[in-house]
């Protein structure tokens, strides 16, 4: 990938995520926020990781996003307006996030494993393809592999059904649990005087 | 030349806005929305990885199939956020951190 697309990707993700923190329209913040992903799915992509991308874009750019739209037209938030910022909370969040981006770019700097670039550590597919081994030994994968394709979405559920297989099922029952939890938590008490 | 560094400083760059954000915002739905990005600056930070760190020539999916799961699990987290946001709403009409001071002794 050429360098000036990757800054122009990093320099939207970064931008847009600039936004959310301080645009003081939540509207604002939520769209800045889908931008925000949709480049990261671009960096993902640029990253030769395209499903991961893929669904970044349909799940957070896509449903997330939509749901918290949902819930700010819904509740019907206003932008906050006259009230005083809170100086010591603004000024604590700069210095933590500036320390964090200090101590990131020095570790980062002082590693070799850092020095890793698509260029001297390009994907060796036909290789792959030839050695036989793990995925490369379903005859699909082998046939992309051969034909110099990279076959991400069929690698990556390869690795989920056979390494995480478990997990899946227990993410699956997460989700129905989040579900019913969901319906549990909107459903208004009757009668009861309750908060709801 | 672009190295696995450039993507994890702007890993780091990401995740340190989210979390100045959680800092200093007091809409709670803002806070949640840089929560997502914390979370999606650490991802980026595994697809990195994930690409540079070769198996057979081939990436290691095993950050990847993480990366999935994170995406689920962010997924279920905020349908069940946002529920107790409106919940919270329901009861004091307002979505600032300062309105919510029920636990304070």
């Amino acid at each position: 990938m050429p360098p000036l697309l990757f800054y122009l990707l990093a320099a939207i993700t970064l931008g847009f995520g600039l936004m959310v923190v301080t645009a003081r329209n939540p509207v604002t913040s939520a769209l800045s926020l889908a931008s925000c992903f949709v480049g990261l799915a671009a960096l993902f992509v640029s990253l030769d990781a395209y499903f991961i991308g893929t669904i970044q874009i349909l799940v957070y750019a896509g449903a997330v996003m939509v749901l918290f739209l949902f819930i700010i037209m819904l509740l019907d938030i206003k932008a906050e307006e006259g009230k005083q910022p809170n100086l010591a909370a603004i000024v604590s969040g700069i210095v933590v996030a500036v320390l964090l981006v200090t101590q990131i770019m020095t570790v980062v700097g002082h590693t070799k494993l850092a020095e890793k670039s698509p260029q001297n550590t390009p994907l060796a597919l036909v290789e792959a393809a030839s050695k036989a081994e793990g995925a490369a030994k379903l005859q699909t994968i082998a046939n992309d592999l051969k034909a110099g394709e990279l076959p991400d979405a069929k690698l990556i559920g390869f690795t989920l059904f056979n390494q995480y297989g478990f997990h899946i099922q227990v993410v699956g029952l997460l989700l129905l649990v989040g579900t019913v939890g969901v319906v549990v938590l909107s459903k208004r008490e009757k009668s009861t005087g309750g908060a709801a | 030349m672009i190295t696995l560094g450039h993507y994890l400083v702007v890993s780091g760059m990401l995740f340190a806005l989210g979390l100045a954000g959680v800092i200093a915002r007091r809409n709670i739905l803002i806070i949640y929305m840089c929560l997502e990005m914390m979370l999606s600056a650490a991802n980026l930070a595994l697809v990195g990885f994930s690409r540079f760190h070769l198996t057979n020539g081939l990436p290691d999916y095993t950050a990847q199939s993480l990366v999935f799961f994170t995406i689920t699990v962010a997924a279920a987290e905020v349908a069940v956020g946002l529920a107790i946001i409106v919940a919270l709403f329901r009861s004091k009409q307002s979505v600032e951190t300062e309105a919510i001071t029920k636990l304070q002794g």
